[in-house]
C-alpha cells in the first residue's frame, strides 16, 4: 500500500530596520516591528490560515485518514502569539485531531547545523519547549532549516533522542536509489532518513499554474493517478512544501486549495494512505539501504547545498563574525543578548546577501543587505564585548565565570551558617 | 558602409568625457570589417590615433569666400559662432565626401549633421552624450535647447547613452519613443593593468574626481565625509578636480571642521587619474544628473570600489557598485563606512567589479550603433 507523506513548512523572518553605522552603539533594537507585522498578517491571511483550514477540512472529510506533518519555527510561533493568535488556535485544533505531527525545527531558521552543532540542539529544544507549552507535544523527527543534512548531524541528533531526519531527495546523493523509501543514515544506522520527492513536490510549488507546463492543467485525480503509477514497492511519497506555495506562489485563484481539498478522496479511492513522518518511519519495512552525505545537503537552489547562503565573500564574513562569539553568548545570562543572537542567525538574512538570487528582501542589492546586517552585527558584537571583553580568552573567561558563580554559592552557604549560628546563640 | 561622423573632441586632447566616448565607440565600431569611419574634428592636433579611422580637420577645409576657418576646438565664449562655422565647413565636407550615414556627437555638432543631411540626402543619426537639463539642473539655456531640439527633430534616429537620458529626450524634447534608443557606453580595456598598484598606507582613501560643479554634487560628498569622520578615524577624503564650486567646497569643509582629513589636490589628467583611483579605497560619484558617467567604470577597472548615484546613467548597467540617491548622505556615508570597515565588502566590490567592467565592451556598443545604421539606411 502506498502512503503519501505531506509536510508543510512555515517561517517568517523578523524584518530588520534600516540601521546606519552611526546607530552603532546608540540603538540596540534592530527590528522593524511594523513591517514584520504587516508581512506576517498578510502571509497568514493569504496563505497560512487558509491552508490550515483546508487541512482541517481534509481531515474531517476523510474521517481522520488524512495525515500530515507541519514544521514551524519557534520564532514564528512567538510571532503568531503576538500578532495572529488565531493561527495558534487553529494549530491547537489541528494538533487535537492527532492527524497532524509537528516537526522539530531550529528556533530561528538558523543554519547552526553547519556552523555550530551545539547551537542547533539548543534551538531544536527551544522550539520543542514552545510546542510543548502551546500544544503539549515534543517533536521527534527533525526538519532542519532548508532540510540541511550531514551524516555527522544525523548521528548527533540521534544521540539527542530524535528518531528521524528529513532531507532533500537530491539526485547526486540518491543516484540510482529512489526517494520513496525510508533510509538509514550513514552517520548512525539507527537514525532514519526521509527524502523529499523533489520532482513531485516541485510540480505543485513551481508548475501548478504554469500554462506552459506539459501537465497543465493539473487536477487531484490526475495527481493521484501519477502517484499511484509509481513502481511497485516504492511505498512512501514525500510531498514537502513551503506553506507559502498555497496562496502566494500558487495563488488561490489557480485552484490550489481546491486541488488539495479533493486529493484525499482520489487517493483513498485508489487505496493509498496518508502518513506523518513518524508514522512513515514506524510503518515502513526496514531497508538496509543507506543515505550518505558528508557535506551539507539542502533543498536550496540547483546545487542543493549551502551555496545560496554561504557562497560568497559577504556571506562568509557575516557568518564568521556571527559565530565567532558563540561561546561567549552561551556563557552569558543576558536574555536579550541570547535572543538577538538567535534571531541574527536567520538564514534569510544570508540569502539576502546573495548577488544572484536574494529571496525575500527589502534591499536593492546584496551589498545593501550586507551593509545593514553588518552594522547591526557590529552593535551586537559591541554589546557582547561589553559583557566579556575580547581581550580575555574563552577558557580563561570560563574559569573566571566558574569562580564567580561558585563564590556566590559559597557566600550564600556561609551566610546560611552564620544565620544558623546566630539563631543557636539566641 | 561608410559613416561620416561629426565630433568635437578626440584623445589625446580632451576636455571632458565626450572625447573618451568618441574614441572608444569608434574604435569598437572599427572592429566591424565592412565599416569605414571618417571623423570630422574642429581642430585636430595631428597626434591623434588614426589607425582605425580617418580624421578630417574642419580648420583645413576651405569654404568658398572665406578660405580656411580657424577653430579653437574647445568651449570658448563665442561657442555659438564656432558652431555656426563648423556647420559651414560641414557643408563643404558633405559635398566632397562619399558616405551612407551621418553620425553627430552631442549638440555642438547637430547643426553640422543637419547641413550634411540636406546636401546628400543621407540619414542622420545623433548621439546624445548629455542634454542641457543635466548640465544646468533644470535651468536650461534657451539657445542651447533650441539647437538640441532642432537636431533631435531633424534626426532619423537618436541614440542616448542611458535610459535616463533617453527618458529626458522623450519627455523634455518631445521625441517619439520609437525614434530614441539607448546605447550604453563602455570602457577601453587597460593595456597594462599590472601597472596600477595599491600602496599600503595607514589611512583609507575616499576619492571624488571630476569637475567641482553643481552637476557633480560635490557638497553631498563633503556632508557624507563629515558623517563618516564623526564616527571613525583612519580615513581621508580627496576631492580632485577643479570647478566653479571649489571655493565653496573648501569653505564647507572648514565649516564642518574636517579640513585636516579632507584634501584638494587640484586638476588631474591622464595616468595621474588612474594612479589615484588605483590607490583609493573608495571612488564616489554623487552626481545630481549624469547622462552616463564613465569614471566609475575606470575606477572599477583598476579595482577601486565605486559608489554612484541612482541619477547616473552607468547605474543602469552596473551590479557590483553601490548605488544611492545623490541626496541621501546617510546611505552614502553608510556605504563608505562599510567598504572601509568590512573587508568582504571591499574584496567583493574589488574583484567582482573588475570582472564586471571587463565584460562591458565598446565592440558590443558598436554593434548596437551598427544596427541603428542598418535600420535608417533601410538595409534591414
Amino acid at each position: 500500500m502506498k502512503n503519501i507523506c505531506f509536510c508543510f513548512q512555515m517561517h517568517v523572518p523578523y524584518r530588520m530596520k534600516r540601521y546606519r553605522f552611526f546607530d552603532i552603539g546608540q540603538d540596540h533594537y534592530y527590528y522593524d516591528d511594523m513591517a514584520t507585522e504587516e508581512y506576517l498578517t498578510w502571509l497568514v491571511e493569504t496563505s497560512y490560515l487558509p491552508l490550515m483550514r483546508t487541512i482541517q477540512e481534509m481531515i474531517k472529510l476523510s474521517k481522520g485518514r488524512f495525515h500530515c506533518g507541519i514544521s514551524v519555527t519557534g520564532a514564528t510561533l512567538e510571532l503568531f502569539e503576538q500578532y495572529c493568535p488565531e493561527m495558534i488556535d487553529q494549530l491547537k485544533e489541528l494538533c487535537a485531531t492527532k492527524s497532524v505531527e509537528l516537526l522539530a525545527t531550529p528556533f530561528s531558521y538558523s543554519l547552526a547545523g553547519e556552523f555550530d552543532e551545539r547551537e542547533l540542539e539548543n534551538q531544536l529544544e527551544q522550539t520543542s519547549n514552545i510546542t510543548n507549552e502551546l500544544f503539549g507535544v515534543r517533536p521527534t523527527v527533525v526538519w532542519n532549516t532548508e532540510l540541511l543534512y550531514t551524516d555527522e548531524l544525523a548521528a548527533l541528533l540521534h544521540k539527542a533522542g530524535y528518531k528521524g531526519i528529513m532531507t532533500e531527495g537530491a539526485k547526486h546523493i540518491l543516484s540510482w536509489k529512489s526517494a520513496n523509501y525510508v533510509y538509514q543514515s550513514a552517520g548512525d544506522p539507527k537514525m532514519k532518513v526521509l527524502a523529499r520527492n523533489a520532482a513531485l513536490s516541485d510540480e505543485l510549488s513551481f508548475h501548478f499554474s504554469d500554462p506552459g507546463w506539459y501537465n497543465y492543467p493539473m487536477d487531484a485525480e490526475k495527481y493521484a493517478n501519477q502517484l499511484n503509477a509509481l513502481p511497485e514497492g516504492e511505498n512512501l511519497i514525500n510531498i514537502w512544501l513551503g506553506a507559502e506555495t498555497f496562496g502566494v506562489r500558487q495563488q488561490a485563484g489557480s485552484g490550489i486549495f481546491d486541488f488539495l481539498r479533493a486529493l484525499p478522496y482520489y487517493a483513498l479511492e485508489r487505496e493509498m494512505g496518508f502518513v506523518t513522518p513518524s508514522e512513515a518511519i514506524r510503518k515502513a519495512a526496514v531497508t538496509t539501504d543507506v543515505i550518505s552525505s558528508p557535506y551539507a545537503l539542502t533543498w536550496a537552489g540547483e546545487a542543493k547545498d549551502l551555496s545560496i547562503f554561504a557562497g560568497n565573500d559577504l556571506q562568509q564574513e557575516a557568518i564568521q563574525k556571527l559565530y565567532a562569539v558563540a561561546e561567549r553568548v552561551k556563557m552569558c545570562q543576558d536574555k536579550r543578548l541570547k535572543s538577538d543572537w538567535a534571531r541574527l542567525q536567520d538564514a534569510n538574512y544570508l540569502h539576502q546577501m546573495n548577488h544572484i538570487d536574494q529571496g525575500l528582501t527589502q534591499y536593492e542589492s546584496a551589498y545593501d543587505a550586507f551593509i545593514n546586517y553588518m552594522n547591526i552585527l557590529a552593535d551586537f558584537l559591541q554589546l557582547v564585548d561589553e559583557q566579556y571583553p575580547t581581550t580575555i580568552e574563552n577558557e580563561e573567561l570560563n574559569s573566571l565565570l566558574k569562580t564567580i558563580n561558585n563564590q556566590e554559592k559559597e557566600i550564600a552557604q556561609l551566610q546560611g551558617e552564620v544565620r544558623k549560628l546566630k539563631a543557636k546563640k539566641k | 558602409m561608410k559613416a561620416l561622423m561629426f565630433g568635437w573632441e578626440f584623445p589625446p586632447h580632451i576636455l571632458g568625457g565626450l572625447g573618451t566616448a568618441s574614441y572608444g565607440l569608434t574604435r569598437g565600431m572599427a572592429q566591424q570589417e565592412d565599416l569605414e569611419i571618417a571623423f570630422v574634428l574642429p581642430k585636430p592636433w595631428g597626434d591623434e590615433d588614426q589607425s582605425f579611422l580617418r580624421i578630417i580637420g574642419a580648420n583645413s577645409v576651405p569654404v568658398p569666400g572665406r578660405g580656411c576657418i580657424e577653430f579653437s576646438g574647445r568651449y570658448p565664449d563665442n561657442l555659438v559662432e564656432e558652431i555656426g562655422n563648423y556647420e559651414a565647413v560641414a557643408r563643404e565636407i558633405a559635398w566632397r565626401e562619399d558616405f551612407d550615414v551621418i553620425h553627430s556627437h552631442d549638440w555642438l555638432t547637430y547643426p553640422a549633421g543637419i547641413a550634411a543631411k540636406y546636401i546628400k540626402h543621407k540619414p542622420l543619426v545623433i548621439h546624445v552624450h548629455a542634454t542641457d537639463f543635466d548640465r544646468s539642473r533644470g535651468n536650461v539655456n534657451p539657445t542651447v535647447y533650441s539647437i538640441e531640439r532642432r537636431g533631435m527633430d531633424e534626426a532619423d534616429h537618436i541614440m542616448c547613452v542611458s535610459n535616463l537620458t533617453r527618458q529626458t529626450v522623450i519627455e523634455k524634447y518631445g521625441q517619439h519613443p520609437d525614434k530614441v534608443s539607448t546605447v550604453h557606453n563602455a570602457v577601453e580595456p587597460l593595456a597594462h593593468p599590472e601597472d596600477f598598484v595599491k600602496h599600503k598606507r595607514k589611512d583609507k582613501i575616499v576619492t571624488f574626481l571630476g569637475r567641482i560643479t553643481m552637476q557633480k554634487g560635490p557638497e553631498y560628498f563633503v556632508e557624507a565625509a563629515a558623517k563618516v569622520l564623526e564616527k571613525t578615524d583612519g580615513v581621508r577624503f580627496v576631492m580632485a578636480g577643479s570647478g566653479d564650486m571649489m571655493a565653496k567646497m573648501i569653505d564647507l569643509v572648514a565649516q564642518r571642521g574636517i579640513a585636516d582629513k579632507f584634501h584638494f589636490p587640484g586638476f588631474m589628467r591622464g595616468k595621474q587619474v588612474q594612479d589615484i583611483l588605483a590607490d583609493s579605497d573608495v571612488y564616489i560619484m554623487p552626481s545630481v544628473s549624469e547622462p552616463f558617467g564613465i569614471s566609475p567604470l575606470e575606477a572599477m577597472q583598476v579595482g577601486c570600489p565605486s559608489i554612484i548615484s541612482h541619477q547616473s546613467g552607468c547605474a543602469e548597467i552596473l551590479q557590483h557598485a553601490i548605488k544611492t540617491d545623490y541626496w541621501d548622505i546617510d546611505a552614502m556615508a553608510d556605504a563608505i563606512y562599510a567598504i572601509i570597515k568590512y573587508p568582504a565588502m571591499y574584496k567583493s566590490l574589488h574583484e567582482l567589479g573588475q570582472e564586471e567592467v571587463n565584460n562591458i565592451r565598446w565592440y558590443d556598443a558598436g554593434l548596437k550603433v551598427r544596427a541603428v545604421y542598418d535600420r535608417v539606411c533601410g538595409r534591414r
